[in-house]
């Protein structure tokens, strides 16, 4: 059954095929037919962004919120350009989503048009795959094949560029039954006779760990991670991509590891005679100096892109597959060598673990009296709104205590950009998720650097009604930049201080002043500078169900994230604070 | 570092060869020669990547090769496996002195005369690169004013095609 239509229509009629409730976006010249039908469709809600940017962003955080790929709309040049940030984020982070741009008509193409820039060229390296459409017919099926792509495997951004002409032709429109697609078919299903290995390895081990990444929450494979976990009672850790995927609460969960890591996660990953690598790649900021990463470690690498595995460590077994097909029959496999009497004996590695947990917990050198200390703002943040809120944090060292201090029980619940480091990250993904969830809570957890690279978005929150709540970790710094600028040149502050919250001592002058901002924007703002006040403002924030509210904690200056290991640096000299390194009470 | 072939078998869409060729260089591999053409299938193209690079690096960008969407198959075609050929062209000065030198190294070579003018001759070979090498070598006394080559392009020995068992449909769930 066929129906002729415009392209326009034609793409409008495939969104929502592909079932897309949600498109955030902003029109301009080449992608202005699509907008025409977008505005009678009755099942696709269209959301307008101030920033391109912001739109890129919020459909990452509505794909993390969900699990469905989340749209993006921009028209060509500048538009699409702009999406390039939010694109290269989805891509380090394999976040689904899908980008259509609007491009200039096809006998313009290569000819320096008003608004034109190569768009399918430039995201070639930061995007799964992207196609230039030329034809009105090819429109359904591209649409079809770019969700297919974004949503399965290891999931990732698609770019559709669709030239202005293509849009307003007429086509016959038919949804595909079926794609063919010879190049594209992720192995989802692992090999059986790695996933027996892997369940061996973990029986002999003395010192495994389970160290589990994105690719876990992504796989929706929790509750057969705790399983795993609970059956084996190897000691588990989680990546900044995978908190809350394994709860904080947890007995075995030993924390984040990497460079700002804890270090009972970190020394446990050093002294591993076994590493279950699970959805993770190996990333440098957790592994630290490679060469001396987990030396004396086997590595079971379970991943569904073949690609990581073996890129940077070498994996003794891998294994490619979705992590939760991998997870479940592993569990499997693990229960039958139990069932034979093979069981690993931890007792001993977890002795030593618990030495660590003891002695070296997450903690920071509180402020001086009267001063407020980024890190209780955090986690009481995370007490007062508890684990059903959902938490987006920037990038920078409010993300790090983010990860540190909010107690991560729900897995999905903690949003972060976090392989490209994406500044500007928070407000707009906060306001993706809250589109996605209606009715759970959203904190943007944001620094004073970050906020104000994306903070135009307060606009589409008050206009658009999406109440999320922002708490502005203010410290009045690039905080991140300046704790290097500390650490690695001898304290001087070259452009690190952004003067929105100067001390005590200089007049008293911010800008911007992040309430009268949040104000201007139609949203509640809120001010917090004092120990003492910080749960009631959490509190009134939280009372705020019709307005977003933007909280500005203006906090000391000085905080420093820790514990960390030192660019460059091997994990086995992390600090746990400025100049103390834990001692490992090794027995050689 | 050794070298490498790599027959690549891919849809034919545009902008294949950009993906393809900027994925080696964004991995710091340097392409020795690249030679694309159509196939036995419509719509299927097969290119021909020689690279020099270790094995582990080889691994890791084949694999991302694989990543492509519109890429079908990958085989490393191994020198004993497969039949290589490339087929060179050379603008060699020859006037009457010398000509009948320039002929008979052509012949020795089994390479042929495809254009002649007073002072030139142009010589077509084809074969493994190390024939076409020692060609040059021999015709390089004599001036050679231009020269191109095809890249190379190889397939694997016996009855078994670079087809076989990869051309089946997806069936999507959606």
């Amino acid at each position: 059954m066929t129906e002729r239509m415009t392209g326009a229509r034609s793409l409008i009629r495939s969104l929502e095929h592909a079932g897309v409730d949600v498109v955030f976006g902003i029109p301009g010249g080449a992608i202005l037919p699509a907008y025409d039908p977008l505005y009678d469709s009755p099942k696709v809600r269209h959301i307008l962004m101030r920033h391109e940017q912001g739109a890129g962003h919020a459909a990452e955080g509505y794909a993390y919120a969900t699990g469905r790929p989340g749209v993006c709309m921009a028209t060509s040049g500048p538009g699409a350009t702009n999406l390039v940030t939010p694109i290269a984020d989805a891509h380090m982070d394999s976040v689904p989503m899908v980008a259509i741009t609007g491009q200039v008509a096809t006998p313009m193409i290569g000819t320096d048009a008003f608004q034109e820039a190569d768009i399918s060229g430039i995201t070639m390296p930061i995007t799964k795959h992207n196609f230039l459409v030329k034809d009105a017919a090819e429109i359904p099926r591209t649409i079809a094949e770019a969700f297919h792509i974004a949503s399965t495997g290891r999931p990732g951004p698609v770019l559709v560029d669709i030239a202005k002409d293509a849009l307003q032709t007429e086509a016959d429109f038919a949804w595909p039954e079926r794609l063919d697609m010879p190049g594209y078919r992720p192995v989802t299903k692992p090999h059986g006779k790695q996933v027996r290995e892997a369940a061996r390895l973990i029986a002999q081990a003395r010192r495994p760990v389970l160290y589990v990444g994105g690719g876990v929450l992504r796989a929706g494979a929790h509750q057969e991670l705790r399983v795993l976990a609970e059956l084996t009672g190897v000691p588990v850790v989680t990546t900044l991509m995978a908190r809350g995927v394994f709860p904080d609460s947890h007995p075995q969960h030993l924390g984040m590891p990497g460079m700002h890591g804890t270090v009972p996660a970190v020394g446990a990953l050093q002294r591993a005679d076994l590493v279950v690598a699970l959805g993770a790649r190996f990333d440098d900021r957790v592994t630290g100096r490679l060469d001396s990463f987990a030396k004396d470690a086997a590595i079971v690498h379970a991943d569904i892109d073949p690609a990581e595995i073996s890129k940077n460590r070498h994996a003794d077994v891998p294994i490619v597959g979705d992590c939760r097909e991998v997870l479940a029959d592993l569990v499997v496999a693990v229960r039958k060598d139990q069932s034979e009497g093979r069981r690993g004996d931890y007792e001993s590695w977890w002795a030593q673990l618990n030495r660590l947990r003891e002695e070296y917990p997450l903690g920071y050198e509180p402020a001086e009296e009267g001063g407020l200390s980024p890190q209780h703002v955090i986690r009481r943040l995370g007490e007062i709104a508890g684990p059903e809120s959902t938490y987006v944090a920037g990038v920078g060292q409010h993300q790090m205590w983010a990860a540190q201090f909010i107690g991560h029980e729900r897995p999905g619940a903690f949003l972060n950009s976090g392989g490209l480091g994406t500044m500007g990250f928070s407000v707009p993904a906060a306001l993706g998720a809250k589109v996605a969830e209606p009715d759970r809570t959203v904190w943007a957890v944001d620094g004073d650097g970050c906020f104000q690279m994306t903070n135009q978005e307060l606009a589409t929150c008050a206009i658009e009604g999406i109440p999320i709540k922002v708490a502005v970790v203010n410290n009045g710094n690039l905080g991140m930049v300046r704790q290097w600028q500390t650490l690695f040149y001898e304290g001087r502050y070259s452009n690190t201080n952004l003067q929105t919250s100067p001390p005590e001592e200089e007049e008293k002058v911010r800008i911007p002043d992040f309430v009268r901002l949040a104000e201007a924007y139609g949203c509640v703002g809120l001010r917090c500078e004092r120990p003492e006040d910080v749960d009631a403002t959490i509190e009134k924030a939280m009372a705020v169900d019709d307005a977003p509210v933007v909280v500005d904690f203006t906090v000391h200056h000085d905080a420093m994230v820790w514990p960390m290991v030192g660019p460059g640096v091997s994990n086995d000299n992390i600090q746990y604070a400025r100049d103390m390194a834990p001692d490992w009470g090794d027995e050689d | 570092m050794s070298q490498h072939t790599l027959s690549v078998l891919v849809e034919d869409t545009p902008g294949i060869l950009a993906r393809a060729s900027a994925l080696f260089s964004r991995r710091g591999f340097n392409i020795h020669s690249l030679s694309v053409s159509t196939t036995e299938y419509e719509g299927l193209s097969r290119m021909t990547i020689v690279v020099n690079c270790d094995r582990h690096p080889l691994e890791q960008v084949t694999k991302q090769l694989n990543k492509l969407v519109n890429v079908i198959k990958i085989v490393e075609m191994d020198n004993d496996a497969s039949v290589r050929r490339e087929l060179l062209m050379a603008k060699v000065k020859a006037d009457a002195s010398s000509r009948p030198h320039v002929v008979q190294t052509a012949e020795l070579f089994r390479a042929n005369i495809v254009d002649v003018s007073t002072d030139v001759v142009v010589i077509e070979a084809t074969g493994k690169p190390e024939k076409l090498d020692a060609l040059i070598r021999n015709l390089e006394p004599y001036g050679i004013k231009e020269l191109v080559k095809s890249g190379l392009v190889a397939l694997g020995r016996g009855p078994r095609s670079i087809t076989d068992r990869s051309l089946r449909p997806v069936e999507r769930s959606a």
